[in-house]
């Protein structure tokens, strides 16, 4: 068993002793983990702040004008990148991935650990390139978040010299971050399992990971040629996207280039990086809806393999992106009938959810109430994906703000559902301490009842036209007075939720010290992280012995069994039998 | 192009499925084991900086996979733009020095099998020696071409080429790190053989890999 013994290689681990090796140029996974973790929410507030400034103007175009129209494009742009890219990829993957991958594995660390605390610092240094943009003679790019040429560097958009210059060498930097963070994650998965922790044993949280990893590694090369070619065409002048442009009454300098050729390279790594956010998401509500309602997840290997198709599907239907580009109906026709069978093994998943709580002994903790609202928002987004999916529903709507409500509600308010329920289910295992549940349950239901009051209207809208992209709206006669009142309305919602947010801020840093000391396993969960002989876990994660695994992750409310729960590490003896009807209360 | 992608994905299921198959279809729920059955379960048993170099390796070949079909769609967009370039006969000559020091690579590989560790050192020198030397070359190959009014913005087929001999080049001079590296450590005495043999190996892994890269990326300038 050659994996073991990597896993135990560095047995008598040489601490690190001074502040700076401990917390901040620090190799070990989990201060890795935190550091990408405040990076991204750090930065995932000025995203958030920028659409709050972008929801003022337009629920009150006559009150305020904190923006003029060029800050409306940069802050759009802006936000839609910082939430995807710099946001949700860096906090599952660099953030979730760093931290449970080890745990849940059995492992000591990554096994590349020097590597994984390089791919920090490279991500900060994109950040701060990123950030950079706003300091630069014409600001940040407003080319909108898909950088579509020829717009993204032509004179008239904002931050065509030196913004989209910044924003594609700040991706560049991320890919090479995220790189080598990537190939740590896979090859610990692969390689540093601890004894007993078969493929089929790990925790789904590890699986979504794993598989979000490798869609990662092989999606990411798409966005790297593009921002390579697009960089070219944009200082160096050659024609790779551009076709030929009178611009601002000059001449043509580029010629023959293709905007539909960097349409494709986009998508090609666009969708797939929907699924990097979205099977990390996965596999963690399955945990957390296992955990909380004491019974094994419904249908694991199924679970499993859907995370795999989903994988795979994922990059064959990019094009559902580009259906108003003019393409082919025979394409049109091929993605969107991919597109219609990604959403089978998605459904797969969602039934197996609503059958893992299904007689259940359901804790309505506060992890679990962000998984329960995460099911349902997902069903409501996803269920406007398969509208959108046509190509003849999508081309009227595709410039509405119906497609606007549909990501927000899939991409943005699902996961993030879920990036709180892990937070407050794995903090007391990072910090020792609860966060407090009052606070929790407030900043829940607010959060949850508030994106709706922000998303569902926006469905309506859409289907009146409202064009979206537009930074105010004047002399459009289909547009009635009632839209504006809905914009109005949505606007207050946001600054609501947006002003929930705070109070979950308030609960991370007061908890640090005035929470409930959590002990070593407060949800009683059968995952090895909350077996470690210390909390929160020191370096080396296990002490002296690494664990051996006897058996899958769900065992819980096993017939016979002492407890409700029966950890991996729990040899089998003849009081903890393994059988096929636990969790089911007779 | 998108039913050829639809079919590699296939094919690359396929593979996937076979080779995992027996593992991922197991019961885990009711099989819960002791230490021996587990052991009997067998996990791959390589050194991790292999599995994470061929990792790395699939990552790469995305990126040349994109931008080779890059090229492509690029030329059936061109819509009559496209004029095919000469390419500048030395690459044939930098091909040789990249195809000898890629043999020069496994010589040493197969030195350090043999245990002979001045024979590792030569053949990694020459090796190393060689893939700076192609380097150099694609340099020249790059003042030939600029100095025949081929520039990189001058046509898409030039952008290509410099772009995509630029990504290659960059890729070798990456490699050329680690056996800079390599070579350090042979260099010190009293070095153990086998704690070089890995770098070696995974090297001679990489400079393999490059030079299959440059022979498709060679053909595919050659014949467009």
């Amino acid at each position: 068993m050659a994996y073991v013994a990597i896993a135990d290689r560095d047995h008598a681990l040489h601490d690190p002793q001074t502040f700076i090796t401990k917390y901040i140029w620090s190799q070990d996974h989990k201060v890795i983990a935190i550091q990408y973790a405040i990076t991204a929410i750090g930065i995932g507030l000025v995203a958030l702040g920028m659409s709050v400034l972008m929801r003022l103007q337009l629920g009150f175009p006559h009150f305020f004008s904190l923006i003029v129209p060029n800050n409306y494009y940069q802050f759009i742009t802006m936000h839609g990148m910082i939430m995807v890219i710099y946001l949700l990829t860096a906090l599952f993957l660099g953030g979730f991935g760093n931290y449970l991958i080890p745990l849940m594995c059995g492992a000591r660390d990554m096994v590349f650990p020097y590597m994984n605390m390089i791919s920090y610092w490279v991500y900060l240094v994109a950040v701060l390139v990123l950030v950079a943009a706003f300091f630069v003679p014409g600001g940040p790019t407003g080319a909108g978040w898909t950088l579509y040429p020829p717009q993204a560097v032509l004179p008239g958009t904002p931050g065509a010299s030196w913004g989209i210059i910044l924003m594609l060498l700040s991706l560049a930097i991320f890919i090479v971050a995220f790189t080598m963070g990537g190939l740590n994650y896979v090859t610990t998965v692969l390689q540093a399992r601890c004894r007993g922790m078969t493929l089929l044993r790990m925790p789904l949280s590890v699986w979504g990971i794993f598989m979000a990893t490798v869609l990662g590694l092989l999606a990411f090369p798409a966005l790297l040629v593009s921002a390579v070619m697009m960089t070219l065409d944009s200082v160096l002048g050659t024609s790779f996207f551009l076709p030929a442009v009178v611009s601002m009454g000059q001449p043509p300098t580029h010629s023959g280039g293709s905007p539909l050729l960097f349409q494709h390279l986009f998508w090609f790594f666009g969708h797939p990086e929907v699924y990097i956010v979205a099977l990390p998401a996965f596999g963690i509500v399955s945990d957390l809806l296992s955990t909380h309602a004491r019974r094994h997840i419904f249908g694991y290997r199924m679970m499993v393999w859907a995370i795999l198709a989903i994988g795979c599907l994922s990059f064959v239907v990019w094009a559902h992106h580009m259906y108003v580009s003019g393409m082919n109906p025979y394409f049109g026709f091929f993605f969107a009938t991919t597109t219609l069978i990604i959403a089978v093994p998605t459904a797969i998943k969602v039934y197996n959810w609503v059958l893992t709580l299904w007689r259940g002994d359901i804790h309505l903790t506060v992890p679990m109430l962000f998984a329960i609202g995460f099911i349902f928002t997902f069903i409501n987004g996803g269920l406007t994906g398969l509208f959108l999916g046509n190509v003849t529903v999508d081309v009227p709507l595709s410039a509405t703000y119906f497609v606007v409500a549909h990501f927000h509600m899939v991409m943005g308010v699902s996961p993030i559902l879920v990036v709180f329920g892990a937070i407050y289910h794995w903090y007391p295992k990072i910090t020792g301490r609860m966060l407090n549940d009052t606070l929790g349950r407030i900043h829940f239901w607010l959060t949850f009842l508030g994106t709706y009051a922000i998303y569902l209207p926006m469905h309506y809208l859409g289907i009146l036209g409202v064009p979206r992209r537009y930074y105010a709206f004047g002399g459009t006669n289909f547009i009635p007075p009632s839209a504006e009142w809905a914009n109005t309305a949505i606007t207050i919602s946001a600054l609501f939720v947006a002003a929930v947010q705070m109070v979950f801020l308030f609960n991370l840093i007061w908890s640090l010290s005035k929470g409930k000391p959590a002990g070593s396993n407060p949800w009683r969960a059968t995952t090895l992280e909350w077996q470690t002989p210390d909390t929160p876990p020191k370096h080396g994660n296990w002490g002296a012995k690494l664990p051996v695994v006897y058996r899958w992750a769900y065992d819980y409310s096993v017939p016979g069994a002492k407890e409700d729960f029966i950890p991996q590490n729990q040899p089998v003896d003849a009081r903890t039998p393994p059988g096929r009807e636990h969790g089911i209360k007779s | 192009m998108s039913l050829s992608v639809a079919f590699v994905a296939l094919l690359a299921g396929v593979v996937v499925w076979g080779l995992l198959a027996r593992r991922l279809t197991a019961k885990s729920w009711e099989t819960p084991g002791s230490r021996d059955d587990v052991e009997a379960e067998g996990a791959v048993s390589l050194p991790p900086a292999k599995v994470g170099l061929w990792i790395l390796l699939a990552v790469i070949t995305s990126l040349f996979g994109l931008f080779i079909s890059a090229y492509w769609m690029r030329m059936e967009h061109a819509h009559g733009d496209w004029s095919p370039l000469a390419v500048p006969r030395l690459l044939w000559l930098n091909t040789a020095l990249l195809i000898l020091s890629s043999a020069g690579m496994q010589g040493a590989r197969a030195a350090a099998r043999r245990a002979q560790p001045d024979r590792v050192r030569l053949a990694l020198i020459v090796a190393g020696v060689l893939a700076l030397a192609f380097l150099a070359g694609q340099l020249v190959a790059w003042r030939q071409l600029s100095a025949s009014g081929h520039f990189v913005a001058s046509s898409p087929a030039s952008a290509f080429f410099y772009l995509l001999t630029g990504v290659h080049g960059l890729h070798l001079l990456g490699g050329l790190l680690v056996w800079g590296k390599t070579v350090v450590r042979m260099a010190h005495p009293g070095v153990e053989l086998l704690d070089v043999a890995l770098s070696v190996e995974l090297c001679t892994v990489y400079w393999h890999y490059l030079l299959l890269v440059w022979l498709a990326l060679f053909a595919l300038l050659l014949s467009t």
